[in-house]
């Protein structure tokens, strides 16, 4: 069945305006890109509800900390100085896959958003492999309101100061509480919930070996070397996620106390690959409502004022500040859509110079399919690693500055030009490489034996040693949760040298 | 596909997230309240309002590196003047954590500003005039009190029909029903049920006959006891009882005395106003109803209104007896002491005509200090008071205030003190109290 004729004229919409263009938009979001959805459902909000959905990361529930009151205030106060056009839309990674439309918006705002979020970002979500392996988007809404009960029953027993001293140190940890380099990754949520809590209550009543205080039997000096070795093994360590060793061995930490742990844990978990897959996501969903938008009026069920707005409206989300206008990051909706545009020319008009650049994608004429693959196989850097072009270089007119703390200048070490072009483009991958924005924080040895030292290595990059200030407060944390005395040591990765060593905790 | 409308969906659910941060931050909250009011903006203070407080207070830390030497790489967009090997001079913000490429934009830390609560004009007072309290409050009140309201007090036998509490009456009926031994209602049904299933019968035989008799008789013996014994009688019946309770009173009324005779500046005025107006807001929270009286005087006194109180100057001697006899005569007038809380607070220079002194000490100890909850006396000085010493004014008022606790006497030269020594005036005494205690 295919309807014709506008879907609607002017800005007025209601419910049966906003059916007809999510049926519209679907058609050809299945049959002409090809778009593989999780179900969608759509909730219509207006916008002090839409700055509740922003302050909790995009989520409909979360539990209450003070955190949350100070993140709304700056939202809050943001839009209300006009600094912040609210909202051009949030959409929950979850199964069904939920988006909000405010109620301020015109009828042509809402269909935008729509094959925004509940197409582009959707089909994102579901097929980027990140985004598979790292979040389970079927749970997720259940484990927040099992996390929320969980917590404030847990204020309501333990009192609100003991469950906030947990949560402000997990919250502090955050950083350091996803495996990025081995272990398991996906977690099955609802499993979660109801083993929880069995799993607790079995710890609780076993004996933990580790932590034996009678004596070790004759010759401890002697045998102390291997056993230290079997107790370094059995306790995982090395151990870069310091949530889960609190979790699993923190001596002086009740169950409930483990369990919150776990929850910021698992919610840091969920998190973790968006910072990864900005660029890209916001590019495909960028990329796929302008397209749908275009087809839409082509076909002629929205009119030229409204392909006017979105025009309009995509513009104004895809701006890129250069250097001089004081902008010193990517805006991820232009770089992203920008990429995205490219590489669909590549495929359909290439240049000689994509030729030479892109020999594999150059001319293959199936921009819906490479793209699709792109969003599939590919994180932020590799993506920009593989696929930006010279052309999107000397769009943006790049320059790399190399700064070096002992030149008193800045030195400009590559343009966008054939010279450049390779320099630049390692380097925005890199900027994208999750490695250089988490901090290699490792949990190296526990003194099981004498004072139960909790002994960490921050392996520097380059020069960058912890913020001093951050680093004292959140190294108090730790120890507040360890019970014991911490000692964290900067080291020169290169070299093994220790550069700072600082120690938190009474021993 | 669903589509739900959630508009009418609870709203407000960052109230308690809310609620927690400006509690986290009540150190740095109050501050700023108290910045607010200390700026001479005591006026606004009645509005809700913004108040700012710096984003440390409210720091959520984590590890993160930042970049203090060696080499880095940034990549920056719109060049069109640059070539390779150009130099650039540093920007003078250094090479520090500005400027970090999207990299560091995930991390928290940089560009974090003061953070900007919209405080309702409770929340701001409570926050102002938190460690503050009205002394000696309850014992008064409740020694001057004449308003009641209903409360709850039993049960009793009559009352109103809307005060019938049903429950009881039922269960008391119940209860004289059994006692009394009233038939049942089925128990009528079955003999009304056998006798016309008797009286379909024809002919009857005799011993039918005898029954429907004996089934009539014990018919009419059941309708007679039913109707001597009511379902619910008169004795049943109990209402909820309300007795009137003796309620603190509400009200209060500020007595506001100046002296504006002529060695009264505008400065010292504009001194004793601020003293007035923290009080006027501290009683206002505290009080339902608050009056304001502004008796100004020099060698003679009136009731005025406010512009006038503040700004109209006046020359003169100065009689400060006289401002007491004005007030205590409005107060005989307008504010019998069994309904209203009454609270003085009078601004001098100290000046006062030498032969006034001894009457002025007598009202007040004699005919004020009892009718009042507290007498505040502010000595406005000029910038070069300090070397003055007493006054005779105040000489007098400590002679009274040793006596009389709820009489206090501060001086006040500079604006920044005033806070001070409205807070220092109501401290809440709670280490000094509980030790004599």
């Amino acid at each position: 069945m295919t309807h014709t004729g506008l879907l609607y004229q002017g800005a007025d919409w209601n419910f049966h305006i906003i059916r007809d263009c999510y049926n519209a938009i679907e058609e050809i979001a299945d049959k002409e890109l090809g778009l593989d959805v999780f179900p969608n459902r759509i909730e219509v909000i207006t916008s002090e509800q839409m700055l509740d959905v922003y302050t909790a990361n995009g989520m409909p529930i979360n539990y209450h900390h003070w955190s949350y009151g100070k993140r709304f205030a700056g939202h809050e106060n943001a839009y209300r100085r006009g600094l912040m056009g609210l909202a051009y839309e949030v959409v929950i990674n979850s199964n069904p896959c939920i988006s909000y439309l405010m109620e301020e918006n015109s009828a042509t705002m809402q269909a935008l958003v729509i094959a925004h979020a509940a197409f582009g970002h959707n089909h994102f979500f579901k097929n980027n492999r990140l985004f598979q392996e790292w979040t389970d988007p079927s749970q997720i809404l259940n484990y927040l309101e099992f996390a929320r009960g969980y917590i404030s029953r847990c204020e309501e027993i333990h009192g609100q100061a003991a469950v906030e001293r947990v949560l402000d140190a997990a919250h502090a940890l955050q950083g350091q509480g996803v495996n990025r380099h081995s272990g398991s990754r996906h977690i099955d949520l609802k499993d979660e919930q109801a083993r929880a809590r069995e799993r607790r209550a079995y710890e609780d009543s076993s004996f933990n070996d580790l932590w034996r205080t009678l004596p070790q039997g004759s010759e401890p000096e002697h045998s102390g070397n291997g056993e230290r070795q079997a107790l370094r093994r059995r306790l995982g360590l090395p151990e870069e996620n310091i949530l889960y060793f609190l979790e699993k061995h923190a001596p002086r930490l009740a169950p409930w106390e483990r369990e919150i742990i776990r929850i910021v844990r698992l919610i840091a978990q969920y998190f973790y690959p968006q910072p990864q897959l900005k660029l890209m996501n916001e590019g495909c969903a960028t990329w796929v409502h302008d397209r749908i938008m275009s087809r839409l009026h082509e076909k002629g069920r929205i009119d030229d004022a409204a392909f006017m707005e979105v025009i309009h409206s995509t513009t104004n989300v895809i701006a890129q500040f250069g250097y001089e206008q004081g902008s010193t990051s990517f805006n991820p909706y232009a770089l992203g859509f920008a990429m995205m545009k490219d590489i669909e020319r590549i495929c359909t008009d290439p240049t000689e110079e994509d030729r030479r650049w892109q020999p594999d994608i150059a001319g293959n004429g199936d921009a819906y399919g490479t793209l699709r693959h792109a969003w599939a196989e590919y994180r932020d850097e590799s993506f920009v690693l593989q696929f930006l072009s010279p052309k999107v270089m000397r769009d943006f007119r790049m320059f790399r500055l190399l700064d070096d703390t002992r030149d008193p200048y800045l030195l400009v070490d590559a343009i966008h030009d054939e010279a450049g072009y390779r320099d630049i483009r390692r380097t925005v991958a890199a900027s994208y490489d999750p490695s250089t924005w988490y901090t290699e924080i490792e949990i190296v040895d526990v003194d099981t034996f004498g004072d139960r030292t909790l002994r960490l290595e921050h392996r520097t990059k380059s020069g960058q040693v912890l913020a001093d200030n951050d680093m004292k407060l959140t190294l108090n944390a730790l120890a507040d949760l360890w019970g014991y005395r911490v000692v964290l040591d900067e080291i020169d990765t290169p070299t093994g040298r220790v550069l700072l060593s600082h120690e938190a905790g009474q021993a | 596909m669903d589509i739900i409308d959630r508009r009418s969906n609870p709203h407000g659910k960052n109230l308690e997230n809310r609620r927690r941060a400006l509690e986290r931050a009540r150190g740095a909250v109050q501050k700023a309240v108290r910045d607010a009011v200390a700026n001479g903006k005591i006026r606004e203070v009645g509005e809700g309002k913004a108040v700012s407080i710096p984003a440390d207070a409210l720091h959520e830390p984590g590890f993160h590196r930042v970049f203090t030497q060696g080499e880095r790489h940034i990549i920056l967009t719109g060049n069109h003047e640059f070539s390779r090997g150009d130099k650039l001079r540093r920007p003078p913000s250094g090479g520090g954590g500005k400027g970090g490429g999207p990299g560091q934009a995930g991390t928290d830390g940089g560009g974090e500003d003061a953070y900007r609560f919209i405080l309702s004009r409770d929340e701001f007072l409570d926050l102002f005039f938190d460690d503050l309290e009205l002394p000696d409050l309850i014992k008064r009140e409740i020694s001057a009190t004449e308003t009641t309201a209903p409360s709850r007090a039993g049960l009793s036998n009559d009352g109103s029909p809307s005060q019938l509490d049903l429950g009881r009456t039922v269960r008391h009926s119940m209860a004289r029903r059994i006692g009394l031994g009233r038939p049942k209602a089925a128990e009528l049904d079955e003999i009304e049920a056998r006798i016309s299933e008797l009286e379909e019968i024809r002919p009857l035989s005799a011993a039918q006959l005898e029954e429907l008799e004996e089934l009539r008789e014990k018919r009419g013996n059941l309708r007679q006891r039913m109707n001597r014994i009511p379902w619910v009688d008169p004795v049943d019946l109990r209402y909820r009882r309300f007795a009137p309770t003796p309620k603190p009173s509400t009200r209060a009324v500020m007595f506001c005395l100046m002296d504006v005779s002529g060695s009264m500046t505008e400065r010292m005025k504009d001194l004793a106003k601020q003293f007035f107006l923290l009080l006027h807001v501290f009683l206002e929270k505290r009080y339902k109803t608050l009056d304001v009286v502004f008796i100004r005087h020099a060698e003679t006194a009136e009731e005025v209104d406010e512009e006038t109180f503040f700004h109209d100057p006046r020359t003169g001697g100065t009689v400060v007896s006289t401002a007491l006899e004005e007030m205590l005569r409005v107060q005989k007038a307008r504010y019998p002491v069994q309904q209203w809380n009454i609270y003085v607070a009078q601004a001098s220079d100290g000046d006062n005509s030498p032969s006034d002194t001894p009457q002025v000490v007598r009202l007040l100890d004699e005919e004020i200090l009892p009718l009042v909850q507290y007498y505040a006396y502010i000595e406005v000085t000029g910038t070069g008071a300090v070397i003055r010493g007493e006054t005779d004014l105040w000489q007098a008022y400590r002679s009274v205030a040793e006596k009389q606790p709820h009489l206090a006497i501060r001086q006040v030269s500079d604006r920044k003190e005033i806070f001070p020594v409205f807070r220092e005036l109501f401290a809440r005494k709670t280490t000094g109290e509980a030790s004599h205690a």
